[in-house]
């Protein structure tokens, strides 16, 4: 822990803000045709922000009507269209976009030691389109919402449809175009845009990642996209491609939205190991472990994410020798994984450990991603996978996984970058103690679900058992926890824009090209193109932290 | 200048011409990935019930014309070699009359493409009964495969409907190029918007070449 010192000590706090990407220019028409990838990085975390309330919201009204065995609040079909919609908007319109579109955008171009992202202005158009698909969705939502599952499984999406599965799978389709389009751009940015001197193996981990996030971008998500225009077909037209009454295949349907949902998983979770990379070795002030084996399981992870598809479908008739390949295949996945969570825990060893917001954030989020990837195995072996397949402990898992994970992480990274984004720091009390909220919240939520799946609760019902209550009960008052907890930063995030103290280039002492500019960054970035001279996370020439505490 | 981009197509976050120009061709080449990944989803479900249903394709792929599929085949190969030959008068720093004229022949020849596509086939079939969705009628001689040999023009459609969407957004894309050229803006040094339209013009090529032994060839 570092000593404690006030804000005027430090000789970039000065009055006079600096001309930066925030004050260059204002007004609304500035911000809406902006090309500058730190701007749309904000833009985006807007738009996810008002997604996530959304979906936060359909999930909160989920967990009230489960108070009760039979259900407090909403008719059965209401709750379907509860959990379609929980599940869609989340996946689809906040995880997947989460990090890479607002820390991704924003940091990629500084932590290489470039202007901008190779294509600015697809990177502006992107976000139309993502904005354009939320709409959508946002519409479908409030005009008779989807009941079909996030999953859009024939025949519920097709011949058993009540809302309007169209538009729904219009939405998502549109949506995927801005993942596309920012994926090509990553690529290409990572490729062509590093600094001189920035080699492969110099990249913060973090470009790693999200390399590996973008490349599943680009070759997953046009697969859904055909699928949902496939089923677009298939309903405007009424003629059988995956509707069995129509003499479709159900279970092609499966098979082809698994091979990008699975690797979707991956989308969430990739660029979380990014960001925990960069908060264990920044506040563990120490080298990472085992550089190259972090970097390239993030590759592996990315390969071995459209072989393993068919986990999901292990009860949905493909054949035993198919889900057998597919088990083993899901096993392959944890070694990659386990070497991330061996890496990062042998980083912290040794190393002068200081437990900031951000850190805790990230300390939690190896606990957490821990049991959901553990509890991923016993769901990718054949025989116990039949029996939990369908139940809360599913439901328990993947929370564990995205939530637990891509969110902690998310929330560590928004953090950590925080006074790099807006040149303020957070109320750090606050932000402990919000950080150690969601992680109580999360676990009182989800751990019980994964005792009511193992006791054979499905999911997806709006009623239940009554000796299921009392672990409902708890789920639910670990919801609202949670829900208080995303609702304190919510709050001092935006507070701390105006208010919060004013840090200079690098408060936490961290390593990496985008503390050696101004915080915010200029326009431009850089004021004059970095030249990089040694590894990352060399903590032996760190800069001491200017200590920001409040 | 700090989000423009100056008379010479140089945008300001590169460092050099060349580093934009590898910048855009391996954009190009990623979204053309991107491309084979969303017609690969098509062509594996094709194959799929393909394999379940042989006959019915069989029967299916008995309605479409191999004169026009032959015509079109030629017409796109001819189109691909206008590209290249636009880019190849502007590497050699041919005036600019020659690079607009191949354009426009390219454009012609994508044209001539849809033409015979919507007018001679899809008109044909849309009056047949033929066209999925749009009163289509079974026919006594398919017996039991026609709910099949529906799906099979269904695929029909859709696969050549994309393809056919992709013609119209290359010809878009030729004619901003034209009116690139127009101002003059090709040199010997500088035509990479040519080289990557070019790459993105060959790819609806070679996604044809394979549509048309699958949609048409199968009967053989």
């Amino acid at each position: 822990m570092s000593t404690t010192a006030t804000v005027e000590n430090f000789p970039n706090s000065s009055a006079e803000p600096q001309e930066n990407y925030l004050n260059a220019r204002y007004g609304v028409r500035s911000w809406l045709l902006t090309l500058d990838h730190k701007r749309i990085g904000l833009l985006y975390l807007g738009t996810i922000t008002l997604m996530f309330v959304v979906g936060g919201i359909a999930a909160t009204m989920m967990r009230l009507n489960l108070l009760e065995p039979q259900g407090t609040l909403v008719e059965p079909e209401t709750y379907n269209k509860l959990f379609s919609t929980h599940g869609i908007v989340m996946v689809f319109f906040f995880l997947v976009p989460s990090i890479p579109a607002t820390l991704g955008n924003f940091l990629i171009p500084l932590m290489i030691g470039a202007r901008d992202v190779a294509f600015p202005r697809l990177n502006l158009l992107s976000w139309y389109i993502f904005v354009t698909g939320c709409l959508l969705m946002l519409y479908v939502v409030f005009t008779g919402g989807i009941d079909t599952g996030w999953t859009f499984y024939p025949p519920y999406s097709s011949s058993y449809a009540h809302t309007d599965v169209f538009l729904a799978a219009m939405a998502i389709f549109i949506a995927g175009f801005s993942s596309i389009l920012t994926g090509m751009n990553f690529v290409v940015t990572i490729h062509k845009m590093r600094a001189p001197g920035m080699t492969w193996f110099r990249l913060p981990l973090f470009i790693w990642s999200m390399y590996a996030t973008a490349l599943i971008f680009v070759l997953g998500t046009p697969v859904i996209a055909v699928t949902l225009l496939l089923l677009g077909v298939e309903k405007l037209l009424h003629v059988g491609i995956f509707d069995p009454a129509l003499g479709g295949d159900p279970v092609l349907f499966q098979h082809m939205f698994w091979f990008y949902s699975h690797p979707a998983v991956y989308i969430m979770i990739l660029p979380s190991m990014g960001v925990i990379s960069e908060l264990i070795t920044a506040f563990s002030r120490k080298r990472i472990f085992g550089y190259s084996f972090v970097a390239f399981s993030s590759l592996a992870i990315a390969v071995i994410s459209f072989l393993v598809w068919g986990h999901h479908m292990f009860v949905s008739g493909q054949s035993v020798y198919a889900g057998l390949i597919f088990s083993v295949l899901s096993f392959l996945v944890a070694i990659p994984s386990a070497v991330k969570v061996f890496n990062w825990t042998a980083t912290l060893y040794k190393g002068s450990i200081s437990y900031e917001a951000p850190m805790l954030y990230a300390l939690g989020f190896i606990g957490l991603f821990t049991i959901g990837g553990l509890t991923g195995l016993f769901l990718a072996s054949l025989s116990t996978d039949v029996h939990l397949n369908g139940t809360y402990f599913v439901v328990a898992h993947f929370h564990y996984v995205m939530v637990g994970g891509a969110v902690m992480a998310y929330m560590g990274g928004l953090h950590y970058w925080w006074p790099k984004i807006t040149g303020r720091l957070y109320p750090d009390l606050w932000a402990r103690f919000a950080a150690l909220i969601i992680f109580v919240g999360f676990n009182l939520t989800f751990f019980p679900q994964f005792v009511l799946g193992y006791l054979g609760m499905p999911r997806r019902y709006a009623m239940y058992p009554a000796e299921f209550q009392s672990l409902n009960v708890l789920s639910s008052a670990g919801a609202s926890v949670l829900a208080v907890g995303y609702v304190i930063p919510l709050i001092y995030l935006i507070w701390s824009m105006k208010y919060g103290p004013v840090v200079g280039p690098n408060p936490f002492g961290t390593k990496g090209l985008e503390w050696t500019t101004q915080s915010p960054p200029p326009t431009e970035n850089f004021l004059r193109t970095p030249i990089v001279t040694e590894e990352a996370y060399n903590y032996e020439t760190a800069p001491e932290p200017e200590v920001v505490r409040v | 200048m700090v989000h423009g981009e100056n008379p010479t197509g140089f945008a300001h976050q590169f460092e050099t011409l060349e580093q934009q120009h590898d910048a855009g061709r391996l954009g190009m080449w990623i979204f053309l990935a991107t491309e084979i990944l969303f017609f690969g989803g098509m062509f594996m479900s094709y194959t799929v019930y393909r394999s379940l249903h042989p006959q019915a394709f069989l029967l299916g792929s008995h309605i479409l014309e191999v004169k026009f599929g032959a015509i079109n085949t030629a017409v796109l190969i001819c189109s691909s070699f206008t590209m290249a030959m636009s880019i190849r008068s502007a590497q050699t720093g041919k005036k600019k009359g020659t690079i607009i004229g191949w354009l426009i022949l390219t454009m012609l020849l994508g044209a001539t493409f849809l033409f015979l596509k919507f007018r001679f086939e899809w008109y044909h079939d849309y009056l047949e009964h033929t066209m999925p969705g749009f009163g289509f009628f079974y026919r006594p001689e398919w017996g039991t495969h026609a709910p099949q040999v529906q799906m099979f023009m269904c695929f029909y459609f859709f696969m050549t409907g994309l393809h056919a969407l992709h013609m119209i957004v290359g010809i878009g894309v030729l004619l901003v190029l034209t009116w690139m050229a127009s101002r003059g803006r090709f040199t010997s040094q500088y035509f990479a918007p040519l080289e990557i339209s070019g790459l993105y013009w060959h790819f609806v090529d070679i996604v044809w070449i394979f549509l048309f032994p699958l949609l048409y060839l199968i009967r053989y």
